[in-house]
């Protein structure tokens, strides 16, 4: 469980990379978790996922999946993978400090 | 872990519900996971991509020893209708998608759907006869070259 500095605050992260402790994630951390998975610059449309995925955890205790976020956060499934082409739900997570989502669809 | 380096390709061959859905799982959940996906459509697997028949895929109740209705019993009119729909009940309340919703959100998310031409040609179909997002009609041989260096996965 490295414990590594981000936007001059200490997070701990799992090995791989998602935030063991999402209350220490702030918007300021963002640019710089966005340029860890090769996203150089965060628009509108990436927040707006972000913002979802923190709400979603919060409320149902895990992040959304790929389907949910298509159909619920107003952003559409060929939208995700163009701004997180990685794998719109566990980067996405990362990005938001919250912990991969667990659900197979 | 980064697995978009990955990239699989699956090979749906059955036109049951039952032998339809994993292999769409599966897919859907190599292209979230950043792999690169691409599905292959054969025999009765080719009822997936078919614009008249993908709504009406059915549980196979005869000779399915794990639903648990005798053969004989699954042998009856509208006993595979009945399960279909109540197996598309329990997935509906679940929020898994139908295998039209499914088939469509999977080609969205840019994996690629393929028929296989052997079977195209068998069942005398065209491409006309498929639904929008599927890619190309494809031999076996364009499908291993498609393949190369990644893993292959038959349902």
């Amino acid at each position: 469980m490295p414990t590594i500095t981000i936007a001059e605050a200490d997070v701990e992260l799992n090995d791989d990379g998602f935030f063991e402790v999402p209350e220490q994630w702030t918007e300021e951390m963002v640019p710089t978790l966005a340029l860890n998975e090769g996203i150089q610059e965060v628009t509108e449309d990436h927040w707006t996922v972000i913002r979802f995925m923190r709400k979603e955890y919060f409320e149902k205790g895990t992040g959304p999946t790929v389907r949910v976020l298509g159909k619920t956060s107003g952003v559409t499934v060929k939208e995700l993978y163009r701004l997180f082409p990685k794998g719109p739900g566990k980067v996405a997570a990362r990005m938001a400090g919250i912990p991969k989502p667990r659900g197979c669809i | 872990m980064d697995l978009s380096n990955e990239k699989i390709s699956i090979v749906i061959s059955q036109g049951s519900l039952e032998g339809i859905y994993p292999g769409l799982i599966m897919a859907n959940g190599a292209r979230a996971e950043g792999m690169e996906a691409n599905l292959f459509f054969t025999f009765f697997g080719l009822d997936a991509i078919h614009r008249k028949r993908q709504e009406h895929i059915k549980v196979a109740t005869v000779g399915n020893p794990a639903l648990h209705v005798p053969t004989w019993a699954g042998g009856l009119p509208g006993v595979s209708s009945a399960m279909t729909h109540v197996m598309e009940h329990k997935m509906e309340k679940l929020e898994i998608p139908s295998i039209p919703e499914f088939v469509e959100l999977i080609s969205d998310t840019g994996a690629g759907l393929y028929a296989c031409k052997a079977s195209v040609d068998l069942f005398g179909l065209e491409m006309d006869d498929f639904i929008e997002g599927v890619d190309d009609v494809i031999t076996v041989g364009e499908f291993y070259e498609m393949a190369f260096g990644g893993h292959i996965v038959f349902t």
